[in-house]
């Protein structure tokens, strides 16, 4: 979900670049260079995951996956999403530079909500658990086209029917992202528990790895 | 699947130094991007058409890439029109077409495309990794570079991993449909991409580690200005001021 260049006016655009940057701030400062590498790879993995498209009906939509994505990263969610729009940019010209803060908050911002409503609870009982996943990625999508529609709207209050048109034009989006996180929820908790959070190994593996003496400045 | 058709070449813009095209590109994005009269926004994309005929791209794969980004502006040449309060042009059954509603999207169709042509006249013509070293230089926090680096160098493997998992489900005979069972498959297929990526990432880190690294990236390229690049800055400052005169004395009603 991106807004194009030249359709948004200057206080919305670096309304969302001070954002962006307070966003990106707060994860490096959670993140030092041991988990760069966790980081950049998971940001080159929702890079190629939301290039995936699945079908609805005669249509289909691409997978937006930020919920998950901040399950897994937290906070670093916003350095990742920042990354991976850049890389976007560069390689699609889906939107470009005066817009990257704009809809690095777009998607970003909603996938840390999601990692603080919901990263508790992705770990508790399994009807929990469940309803959790799938609320997190169906909310991820929800507040990312709440988040098109604000900036539209505050560019000009005509944008309102047309924001509203988005909301509601991304519902099957949601249901679909919501299934899909659920699922991959299930899947990373049989295969790979130490991704999700909650657990001990997604804390500290870095530090345990890699003890603090051959940590690098 | 993901390409960079433009990075290579050999025209001018090719062979200017990266830090100069990354600057000149942001400020013209943004002084485009906050135009708002006809005449200064026409100029505009006439300046970056011009751009892009210097750095002699491939016109097919340019066509293309505004293809994409235009999908967009289509959606809003859609409905913007017709729920734009102000004037009305033209009615098609119940619906009017506003005239503040068709302005402002032609408004928003030329700012767009100027800004994108820029965009990739400056700086898809420079290799993503050089960019990065460019952006260090340029004094952008060195987690975000290497951050950008390291995505960027893990996309391509990352993506054959997924033509990888994609194919060996399409011998398995998965058909996608709209059904639960397909969004399970994809769920898994993304939850595998995200599994092989950090189990990757693991042994990327401690191979760079055993290299001795130290939270950076060492390059042997030095970017020089050299004296024709001179006239880069001194073209964009006449370009973009007198963008700014047209905008000033045509663009405000």
């Amino acid at each position: 979900m991106h807004i194009s260049e030249g359709v948004l006016s200057a206080p919305v655009l670096i309304s969302g670049m001070v954002l962006a940057a307070a966003g990106t701030g707060i994860g490096f400062k959670k993140m030092d260079y041991n988990h760069i590498p966790q980081t950049g790879m998971l940001a080159a993995a929702f890079f190629v995951g939301s290039l995936i498209h699945v079908p609805v009906g005669p249509s289909s939509v691409h997978l937006v996956l930020n919920g998950i994505v901040g399950l897994l990263l937290g906070w670093a969610a916003f350095p990742a999403i920042l990354v991976a729009l850049v890389l976007q940019a560069l390689f699609f010209q889906y939107g470009g530079i005066t817009t990257l803060g704009v809809n690095t908050v777009i998607m970003a911002a909603p996938a840390v909500i999601c990692y603080l409503l919901f990263a508790r609870l992705i770990r508790g009982r399994p009807a929990v658990s469940l309803t959790a996943s799938f609320a997190c990625g169906f909310l991820a999508v929800f507040l990312s086209a709440l988040l098109v529609g604000l900036a539209l709207v505050s560019t000009r209050e005509d944008f309102f029917k047309v924001s509203s048109l988005i909301v509601v034009a991304n519902l099957p989006v949601m249901i679909i992202e919501g299934v899909l996180t659920l699922f991959c929820v299930v899947f990373l908790k049989k295969v790979q528990p130490g991704m999700l959070p909650g657990n001990p190994s997604f804390e500290t593996r870095a530090a345990v790895n890699h003890p603090a003496g051959s940590s690098p400045p | 699947m993901i390409q960079e058709p433009f990075a290579i070449g050999a025209s001018p813009l090719h062979q200017t130094d990266p830090r100069l095209k990354i600057i000149l590109a942001t400020a013209y994005s943004f002084l485009v991007a906050v135009l708002q009269g006809f005449p200064a926004l026409l100029t505009a994309l006439v300046l970056s058409i011009a751009l892009v005929a210097v750095a002699r791209l491939d016109s097919r794969a340019l066509f293309r890439r505004l293809g994409l980004a235009n999908g967009l502006i289509l959606f809003l040449w859609v409905l913007l029109p017709f729920t734009f309060p102000g004037k009305p042009l033209a009615s098609i059954g119940p619906f009017a077409l506003s005239l503040e509603g068709v302005r402002f999207c032609a408004q928003i169709t030329l700012k767009s495309n100027a800004i994108i042509l820029a965009l990739i006249a400056l700086v898809a013509t420079s290799p993503i990794a050089t960019l990065g070293y460019a952006l260090h230089r340029l004094h952008v926090p060195a987690k975000m570079v290497l951050l950008l680096l390291l995505t960027y160098r893990y996309l391509f493997v990352l993506e054959q991993e997924y033509e990888r998992l994609a194919r060996a489900m399409r011998m398995r005979g998965f058909r996608p449909q709209t059904s639960l069972h397909t969004y399970r498959t994809y769920a898994y297929l993304v939850g595998m991409l995200f599994v092989r990526a950090s189990a990757r990432a693991e042994r990327v880190h401690q191979a760079m580690l055993c290299r001795g690294f130290t939270g950076r990236f060492r390059t042997l390229k030095t970017f020089t200005l050299a004296r024709r690049d001179w006239i880069w800055p001194f073209a964009a400052g006449c370009a973009m001021s007198g963008l700014i005169m047209l905008e000033w004395t045509t663009g405000w009603h």
